[in-house]
């Protein structure tokens, strides 16, 4: 059973690893084709940094997710204050209202904003979708998880410290800060971490929410495997892979001596 | 109060972050720009740096897939775009709806090399709104490895429909260029607007589906290129593109006739820079560059300079510039009135929802 | 009872959220209904719902696709989240960041990935002929693509992380000492799965399956890259009627059918919590 189970879990590794293993080596393809492997050269990598609508995109990408990671944050952590605090229907209905776009279809967010958009902008001249629309479209899908985060550190402190702070003579909002915040900020933190690659990876609320010359990446993406297909998107999918694979080594590694510092 | 308050610093943030991001012609740096919106895979790209090199002004370059494509994303008033290349039966159609400006002739004065043949025509009648770019037909292309002499030797669009094919077959996804293959295996007129002749079309589109690997617009090029499919039905410049790199591929235009169809540069009426979009118009038909553009794309050009500067080879091709009988079979797009373009994307999304 | 942390006023701290949540969730909802019901000119009207019966058949086969591939993906990812959930404590965190790796890499490019080996001159199938080569055969290789078994595998290969990870949750918070006390009680490994780890693990699976199921049912790319573009799902209708790609851009049956997979989704998330609240009554007392 235990050999079983081995060999299975190997099996269903290669199956979430081969696509991104293909993505890798023909990022190093010699020819143009994403079918035939030809030789060794790291030609697209060069071409990628010559690929100004990529980068374009891709610093858009970091703007967007995180200005909408940090304003999310912030309405999303008071929000779970004040929902914490609450009782009855009230709170409820507030959550339930922030469970809808966790729920909703990608999709149907997408297009419910775009309605909204394209009714606003209809009413003003030299208006588009850009930097604006997606900006509010990424914040308002990025508030639940926020909320979502925050809400249980919440329920799990001990809420007499900050009446204590209070006590003591301390004004609110610095007892606040100096006390609340501390505490739950892991799950702040957490919020903010998710709202940001949330942000970052998002295609379909932005595919119906970006205008002509502001366009994320993955939207980006999209428009170039319409062409023929470049291998620039290997290479640049490789980078950002490797990025991502250092950055959660290195924190990896940090966790266990923190765990004893702390001890 | 309070929450009022606070309501309405939100409403007030978001007004802010809206407008911040919409003026229009000129980026943040004051450098001006124009934004391009064109077909994937229609210029030389390092033509757009000889502009910016030569103007000072920046293209913001994007592409779409298909008129339809561009036309939706136009009206929905999502984005807003300078220069579009539109083929003539969308032309006409913005034309109606007053979506085009009237280009200032003086600032293009480059459009005296456009030649007579390719001036007023129907779509744009009194030579107002829009500088022709290339022109062309649908063409069929397949692999000479796969595909055999016999079943090509009379040129026939049945070559779609031929079922010792069957999963090699691609077809373009976009109504209009799909409905007119089959209007034309059928020998209607692509324009027709006899809702028959629509019902018959969808019917041989439905016939054709169980043989047709994919539904694809540039898709096309990696597809035939490595060999995945061998036989499919593109644009003409794209074609020759194609046959250069894959030496087994060949092409014809059919003989029962093909869309033959102009493709030309338009201003639009909301465009934040129109002097700009004018000058990028006339900068395409410098005739050093047309040449240039022209060898990248492979399609025939209008401008009559650049087309004595071709290299002789594109310029004799029977692909590329077919000699005159042959377009005479051909036919151009006309605008379909509101009904047939209702009726024919409720067919066409049958096509693809019935099973 | 302690009372509960606020600042300043209740109300003003959720105002910015609930303002937000309003202009920005909830009017936009209303405005999908609204189109729902009202005709391009703007009256009352039933027309668009008359069109969720025209395409019922793309209903039909979008619920297919995303129930076998939620399927597929329950029975992939139990085997490894439970194994994941036995094993020890630094080996549990690796496996999750290994699980959760792949998607950080563009799902676009990822599924692209797929053509590559599924074509027929793609990875499996130039794999195949060299092989029956080497014994001399022909081999005509298999149609891997452009099917709708190729848009399954590109939902189940996109979102079986989403499966694995809440099982795994749900069964390491299972107390080991219960499954210890089942098996001093005399029951079998099979008994003790069947008895115990999984009631137990059923919150787990009905997460996983809400994760799966709804972006499956709504996706509109997968099926445009592996399955040709041939069959249209639910996604794919509802982004040509707000796109137009087919000619013609039409508000009013698009958000119909958005309201249709709202309802659908709506209807199944709420039988999945009753059927979470029903095993986790009866699980507890079949212990």
């Amino acid at each position: 059973m235990k050999k079983f189970l081995k060999v299975y879990n190997a099996l269903i590794l290669a199956f979430l690893y081969l696509p991104i293993l293909v993505v890798i080596i023909f990022s190093f393809n010699s020819g143009s084709s994403r079918a035939k492997f030809e030789g060794f050269s790291l030609q697209w990598y060069i071409e990628l940094f010559q690929d100004e609508l990529i980068l374009q995109s891709l610093y858009y990408s970091i703007i967007i997710a995180v200005l909408s990671a940090l304003i999310a944050t912030v309405i999303g952590t008071l929000a779970a204050v004040g929902i914490n605090s609450m009782r009855g229907w009230k709170k409820s209905a507030l959550l339930s209202v922030n469970n809808i776009p966790v729920v909703n279809p990608e999709i149907v967010t997408a297009i419910s904003m775009m309605i909204l958009f394209v009714f606003v902008l209809s009413h003003f001249n030299n208006m588009e979708m850009g930097f604006g629309t997606l900006l509010i479209s990424h914040i308002t899908f990025n508030i639940p998880y926020v909320v979502l985060s925050v809400l249980p550190k919440l329920k799990g402190m001990d809420q007499n410290i900050y009446y204590a702070a209070l006590d003591l003579g301390c004004p609110p909002v610095k007892s606040f800060i100096k006390v609340v915040i501390p505490q739950i900020l892991p799950g702040i933190i957490s919020g903010l971490i998710m709202a940001f690659t949330l942000s970052l990876d998002d295609f379909v609320i932005s595919y119906f929410n970006s205008g002509a010359t502001f366009q994320t990446l993955p939207v980006t993406i999209y428009s170039m495997t319409k062409k023929p297909y470049s291998l620039k998107l290997n290479a640049l999918s490789t980078l950002l892979f490797a990025v991502i694979l250092v950055l959660m080594l290195i924190s990896n590694i940090k966790k266990p001596v923190n765990k004893k510092a702390k001890k | 109060m309070k929450k009022r308050l606070l309501s309405l610093l939100c409403a007030v943030l978001l007004l802010l972050s809206l407008v911040g991001c919409s003026d229009g012609g000129n980026t943040a740096e004051g450098k001006q720009s124009i934004n391009v919106y064109n077909w994937g895979e229609y210029i030389d790209q390092s033509v757009l740096d000889d502009f910016e090199d030569k103007t000072g002004i920046h293209v913001n370059y994007t592409t779409y897939a298909s008129n339809e494509e561009m036309y939706s994303k136009i009206v929905s008033g999502a984005a807003s775009y300078d220069v579009i290349i539109p083929s003539e039966y969308m032309i006409s159609k913005m034309i109606n709806e007053d979506l085009l400006a009237e280009l200032n002739f003086d600032n293009i004065p480059n459009y005296k090399y456009i030649g007579d043949e390719y001036r007023g025509l129907s779509y744009d009648p009194d030579e107002k709104y829009s500088v022709p770019y290339t022109w062309g037909t649908v063409v069929i292309v397949y692999n000479t490895k796969y595909v055999d002499e016999e079943d090509v030797k009379d040129e026939s669009i049945e070559l779609l429909w031929n079922e010792k094919y069957a999963g090699n077959i691609l077809m373009f996804d976009n109504p209009r260029d799909a409905f007119a293959l089959a209007h034309i295996k059928l020998g209607h007129s692509m324009n027709t607007t006899n809702p028959e002749d629509w019902y018959e079309a969808a019917e041989e589109l439905k016939k054709q589906k169980p043989l047709v690997q994919a539904y694809v617009m540039d898709q096309i090029f990696d597809k035939m290129l490595n060999e995945e499919a061998y036989i499919a039905a593109y644009y003409a410049g794209d074609a020759m593109t194609m046959m250069d790199e894959n030496e087994h591929l060949a092409a014809y235009v059919p003989k029962e006739g093909a869309n033959m169809f102009f493709d030309s540069m338009c201003v639009l009426k909301n465009s934040q820079n129109k002097e700009g979009a004018e000058k990028f118009i006339n900068f395409m038909c410098e005739t050093d560059i047309a040449v240039r553009n022209a060898e990248a794309v492979w399609y025939a050009i209008p401008h009559t300079a650049a087309y004595e500067a071709l290299d002789p080879e594109q310029r004799e091709d029977p692909l590329v510039y077919p000699p005159r009988e042959t377009l005479d079979k051909c036919e151009v797009f006309i605008n379909l009135n509101e009904e047939t373009l209702i009726l024919q994307s409720e067919l066409w999304i049958n096509l693809k929802t019935q099973y | 009872m302690s009372k509960a942390v606020t600042i300043g006023n209740k109300k003003a701290t959720v105002a910015p959220f609930s303002s937000w949540m309003v202009v920005f969730v909830l009017v936009p909802m209303a405005l999908v209904v609204y189109y729902a019901f009202t005709s391009s000119e703007g009256g009352f009207t039933l027309d668009n719902l008359k069109w969720i019966y025209t395409y019922r058949s793309t209903m039909f086969l979008s619920l297919r696709l995303a129930f076998t591939a939620t399927a597929i993906c329950l029975l992939l990812a139990y085997p490894i989240a439970y194994s994941m959930s036995r094993a020890s404590e630094k080996i549990q965190r690796n496996a999750t960041l290994i699980i959760m790796l792949p998607m950080w890499m563009n799902f676009l490019v990822r599924t692209y990935s797929w053509m590559t080996i599924l074509e027929n001159n793609g990875l499996i199938n130039s794999a195949l002929r060299s092989v029956f080569s080497l014994f001399g055969g022909e081999f005509d290789g298999f149609q891997l693509i452009n099917n709708r078994g190729a848009i399954v595998l590109g939902m189940v290969y996109n979102f079986l992380p989403y499966m694995i990870l809440p099982i795994y949750t749900s069964l390491t918070k299972i107390d080991n000492s219960l499954l210890e006390a089942a098996r001093d009680l005399g029951s079998d490994g099979f008994n003790v799965f069947r008895r115990v780890i999984l009631p137990l693990s059923v919150p787990g699976i009905i997460s996983g399956i809400t994760m799966v199921f709804i972006p499956s049912i709504s996706t509109f790319i997968i099926s445009r890259i592996l399955g040709g573009g041939k069959d249209f799902l639910i996604g794919d209708l509802i982004e040509d009627y707000f796109l137009g790609n087919s000619g013609v851009v039409n508000y009013n049956i698009g958000a119909a059918l958005s309201m249709v997979l709202m309802v659908l989704i709506l209807v199944a998330t709420f039988f999945m919590n009753h059927f979470d609240k029903d095993a986790k009554t009866s699980g507890g007392g079949r212990i």
